[in-house]
């Protein structure tokens, strides 16, 4: 094969052959082998997940994901709770990116209960998606470099980021968990002299993703270390639900925003960013233009957004709204992927089914079990990260 | 192979070390934004424990406990939220959803304290640092609303097609209209607490909402059995402390009630109602008059068995709600699908009996082993000006009785009306309609002590009556009735400029300089209703506990110190209907209690 999976000693006589199930049989009491646990602490796991290792030498011969660290029931609490009061509990879902799940949630309440948003809600709604988008690459930025050693990187961005979280606090009054996009539109209009100090922290984003671009991605260390390294083969990608920046890193153009447009997207100018060497340098490159773009769109919607309207639809009273027997299925592009929310209504007032799709299910588990074996125990949260996972969503 | 460039290109970092530092100096005193959701504020006197918040709650952080300083009345549950800090999530739904807008969230968020407890507060009665800051997230404005503040507008009949007839005037919600209505509610029970017969209002609403109109009913014969009567004239205390009133128009409450009871069919009521087998107990009680009181009295003790037999002095049964209540307002057959339905229970009328002269109450004392008496009040109260002796000024209890009885009233050209409350309006509408079928145009004025802000009449019936071309012309106080032999001249009045004084006691001020003449050929008063009490004996009044207006004592069970007598309805409480119906619920228990333990 051209594109190595991931680099791996040349001289194979030192390991042991796979049986007939493609597994090496681990024989303990040779003591040629070694099991550790990558998690649930470890920085490069970003989030409480654990990846069980089971190395020879430094090389991994065998993983095993183990989840549940996070997990707080919400699926199930929400069929006990009335729908406005699965709200507070939506965001919590995806920590560092909860607002895809207010507006999945949202959305798919008001596609039961045939509500159209006031225009001023879409672009609100649209902005602070965008918003979430940017933040969440900053965050994510951060942290491919840390784990592959440059600290610098994650200063900046993380600075970078806290410029965002200022925004969404001035926004929606929360800095992580804004509970701003409520079933039937949002919780206000854009505070006076926001679009200004939007602008000026976007222009002080680009200047430092110019520095990024040196330091992070022209830089011989970072690219030794991930070009040609944990390529996602696109023969993958439908078999194993890949979306998002792995996809399109991969040459997939796949885009929720595109594919299926929501919200005021169709109104605004862009095209999906993809590569085509799938591997850990593509997949933060096409992340950084992504990130880039995203900034352009914030833009464009700064100069479209109203500043004067209607932020709320008439709707039902949510004490006890009860949304029409049905099922449906809502989805937007996070920055990992497709995020959806399939929701089933019987008719009551409380939600009968939600299920969560949050894109780090496939990622962080199959598509890492796979993708992890014979990589150096080095280069195991360097690959983890570039999958960008939140362990959140796996666990609703 | 890496580019020499990959080589160089990361020195670019050091570029930032001579950069300002980004890191925040001070992060404990950092302001936060102007809509940050921080901690809670809560205006207490503005609030009135509805308990929304509470229920919107999902972390179950607000509990309502009761406050020092802060009393239970009508409109005030007495209660206040507390939050607790360990189960709050700063959504802040609390305060989009709070009915008085008294709940906010300050933008302050650092509180240190070594115990843990304090973390659990009563917002506004415990004084914080936070409660003086103006920033901090309050109710969004800009059309967002989570229940909707406006009500659901009732269709009426057209002043021009009513103001000849007594046909209904107000036509009652459709299906949609009632369902639309019912989602308003917010279902925090105040209203409950102000009904006189604490009727299950949200339990009712809510069967509206879930369209099972048959549990709807139910609920309202819980406590309530003249629901068609109630859902049309009751003086709906429950839409005064409505929380959803605050910051919109209360809740139609008495409508929906209507519509509950108009939706179903007479025919269905015992069935709906399981009231098909009652189990006898073989005990008798009187009850005198049939109205709110009595029938209410009637239709408990029915169905706990007691064989009931009313004594009504009027050829009909009703009392008041027949007799002074016009047609337009309440009509007949409304009123007897209620009062049918009671006596299909197994309750008896006799009519055209009166206490005193026909039977005396020895007499029912012996027959019966208790007794309820609900008279009301029949007899019309007079401003006692110079010239109230003349035979051309009536009383309005008299001439609505007179036209429901079907008698020939006098009516002239021009009529004065006395009187600012609920029935003044009535016979001021109903002479209306009679003259303009009379004299094909209206000549009536009602004039009132009161000025038109503190009139008693309910706002609505000021409004119609004008639609009626009748006039209303308050803040009059009646001084003399000119007359010139058998014919009445009008009615001198002068401003009044106040009707009470600083303790809420009757004493009006008039300036005697603004006068004024109302032209008139008859005049009718209707300045309050007093007490006919002439059927109880002498003797008996003299052993009967009494206060010193005269009227009759009675302990919780509205039992009189004769023990045997039960007496409730507008001679005890009120004036009106609702307080009748609760009065006879409570009584028929208090004499099911006396009979118990006899």
């Amino acid at each position: 094969m051209s594109k190595k999976l991931l680099k791996w000693n040349e001289d194979r006589t030192l390991f042991p052959e796979k049986n007939s199930e493609g597994k090496i049989d681990v024989d303990y009491d040779s003591h040629k082998f070694m099991k550790i646990w990558h998690g649930p602490q470890h920085p490069g796991i970003t989030g409480n997940m654990s990846l069980e290792l089971t190395l020879l030498g430094d090389e991994v011969m065998d993983c095993e994901t183990h989840v549940g660290y996070l997990h707080r029931g919400f699926e199930k609490l929400m069929e006990r709770r009335k729908y406005i009061q699965c709200f507070p509990i939506v965001c919590r879902v995806a920590v560092p990116e909860p607002d895809f799940n207010e507006y999945c949630f949202a959305s798919a309440m008001e596609e039961l209960a045939g509500i159209e948003v006031p225009e001023a809600a879409e672009w609100l709604r649209t902005l602070v998606l965008e918003m979430s988008r940017l933040q969440s690459f900053l965050a994510w930025m951060g942290g491919q470099a840390g784990s592959l050693g440059q600290g610098i990187i994650g200063q900046w961005t993380i600075y970078l980021r806290d410029l965002i979280l200022d925004r969404f606090e001035e926004l929606t009054g929360g800095r992580i968990y804004h509970m701003y996009m409520l079933p039937g539109g949002v919780r206000g209009l854009l505070p006076d002299g926001f679009r200004q100090r939007m602008t000026e922290n976007l222009d002080e984003i680009d200047r430092f993703m110019k520095d990024v671009k040196k330091v992070m991605f022209d830089n011989a260390v970072f690219k030794k270390r991930t070009v040609g390294m944990g390529v996602i083969d696109p023969a993958w990608i439908h078999p194993f639900g890949i979306t998002g920046p792995n996809a399109r890193a991969a040459g997939v153009a796949k885009d929720v925003r595109k594919d299926n447009p929501y919200l005021k997207y169709p109104e605004l100018d862009f095209e999906p960013v993809v590569g085509k060497d799938s591997d850990i340098y593509t997949r933060a490159d096409v992340r950084r233009r992504d990130l880039l773009m995203t900034v352009d769109l914030i833009r464009q919607i700064m100069a479209k957004i109203p500043d004067k309207g209607d932020i709320r639809a008439k709707t039902p009273n949510v004490l006890h709204w009860k949304v029409p027997a049905g099922e449906t299925y809502s989805r937007a592009e996070c920055t990992r992927g497709e995020y959806g929310y399939y929701m089933v209504s019987d008719g009551t007032e409380y939600p009968r089914r939600i299920n969560v799709r949050g894109p780090s299910y496939t990622h962080a588990v199959a598509l890492l079990e796979k993708m992890i074996v014979n990589a150096n125990i080095a280069d195991v949260a360097g690959l983890m990260v570039s999958l960008h996972t939140y362990p959140p969503e796996i666990e609703r | 192979m890496a580019k020499l460039n990959d080589i160089l290109s990361p020195f670019t970092a050091w570029k930032h070390v001579v950069r300002e530092p980004v890191t925040i100096k001070d992060p404990l005193n950092r302001e936060a934004a102007d809509r940050y959701r921080g901690f809670h504020k809560n205006d207490i006197s503005e609030c009135i424990g509805c308990g929304t918040c509470e229920s919107i709650c999902q972390n179950a952080a607000i509990d309502l406990v009761p406050v020092d300083g802060v009393e239970t009345k009508d409109g005030d549950s007495g209660l206040r939220p507390r939050v607790d800090y360990g189960r709050c999530c700063w959504c802040g739904l609390c305060v989009d959803v709070c009915t008085t807008n008294s709940l906010s969230l300050s933008n302050e968020y650092t509180w240190v304290d070594e115990d843990p407890d304090n973390f659990r507060f009563v917002p506004g009665a415990e004084n914080k640092s936070w409660d003086s800051r103006e920033k901090g997230y309050k109710k969004p404005g800009n059309g967002y609303e989570l229940y909707n503040p406006k009500r659901e507008a009732m269709e009426e009949l057209e002043p021009e097609k009513r103001d000849q007839s007594f046909i209904e005037i107000v036509q009652g919600y459709s299906k949609e209209q009632a369902e639309q209505e019912a989602d308003r509610c917010v279902e925090c029970g105040i209203c409950v607490a102000t009904c006189p017969a604490h009727m299950g209002i949200p339990e009712y609403i809510k069967a509206i909402r879930n369209d099972d109109l048959n549990e709807g009913l139910r609920v309202l014969y819980d406590t309530n059995p003249l629901p068609e009567i109630c859902g049309r004239i009751c003086t709906h205390k429950c839409e005064t402390v409505c929380s959803v009133g605050h910051h919109g128009d209360p809740l139609s409450i008495r409508w929906l009630k209507r519509y509950i009871a108009d939706q179903n069919p007479a025919e269905e009521y015992k069935k709906i109602l399981n009231t098909e087998n009652l189990q006898p107990t073989g005990k008798k009680v009187a009850i005198i008059g049939s109205g709110p009181s009595g029938l209410s009295a009637a239709h408990y003790l029915a169905l706990m068995g007691y064989q009931c037999t009313i004594y009504e002095k009027l050829p009909a049964a009703g009392g008041m709600m027949r007799f002074g209540i016009p047609e337009y307002r309440l009509p007949y057959d409304q009123l007897d699908k209620d009062i049918n339905y009671i006596l299909s229970l197994g309750v008896e009328i006799k009519y055209n009996v009166t206490i005193g002269k026909d039977i005396t109450l020895e007499e029912l004392h012996n027959q019966y082993d208790a007794v309820f008496s609900g008279t009301g009040l029949h007899m019309g109260r007079s401003t006692r000006v110079p010239g109230t002796d003349h035979p051309k000024v009536y009383q309005a209890v008299d001439l609505l009785r007179d036209i429901v009885l079907g008698k020939e009233i006098p009516l002239e050209e021009n009529i004065v009306v006395i009187g600012g409350g609920n029935v003044a309006m009535d016979i001021t509408r109903s002479l209306a309609r009679l003259q303009k079928q009379k004299y094909g145009k209206v000549g009536v004025l009602a004039t009132s002590l009161e000025s038109e802000d503190i009139m008693p009449a309910d706002r609505e019936e000021v409004i119609e009556a004008r639609e009626e071309n009748a006039v209303i012309d308050p803040g009059w106080g009646p001084v003399e009735i000119e007359t010139e032999g058998d014919k009445v001249k009008g009615l001198h009045v002068v401003k009044c400029l106040s009707v009470f004084d600083e303790n809420r006691r009757f004493a009006p001020k008039f300036d005697e300089e603004q006068k004024k003449f109302f032209p008139a050929d008859m005049v009718v008063e209707s300045i309050g209703q007093g007490m006919d009490l002439s059927y109880l004996p002498e003797a008996f009044k003299e052993q009967l506990d009494m206060d010193q207006r005269g009227r009759i004592l009675v302990n919780d069970d509205f039992q009189t110190s004769a023990g045997w007598l039960f007496a409730g309805g507008d001679i005890i409480q009120g004036p009106d209907v609702i307080h009748g119906i609760a009065n006879g619920h409570k009584a028929a228990m208090g004499i099911d209690k006396y009979l118990s333990e006899k």
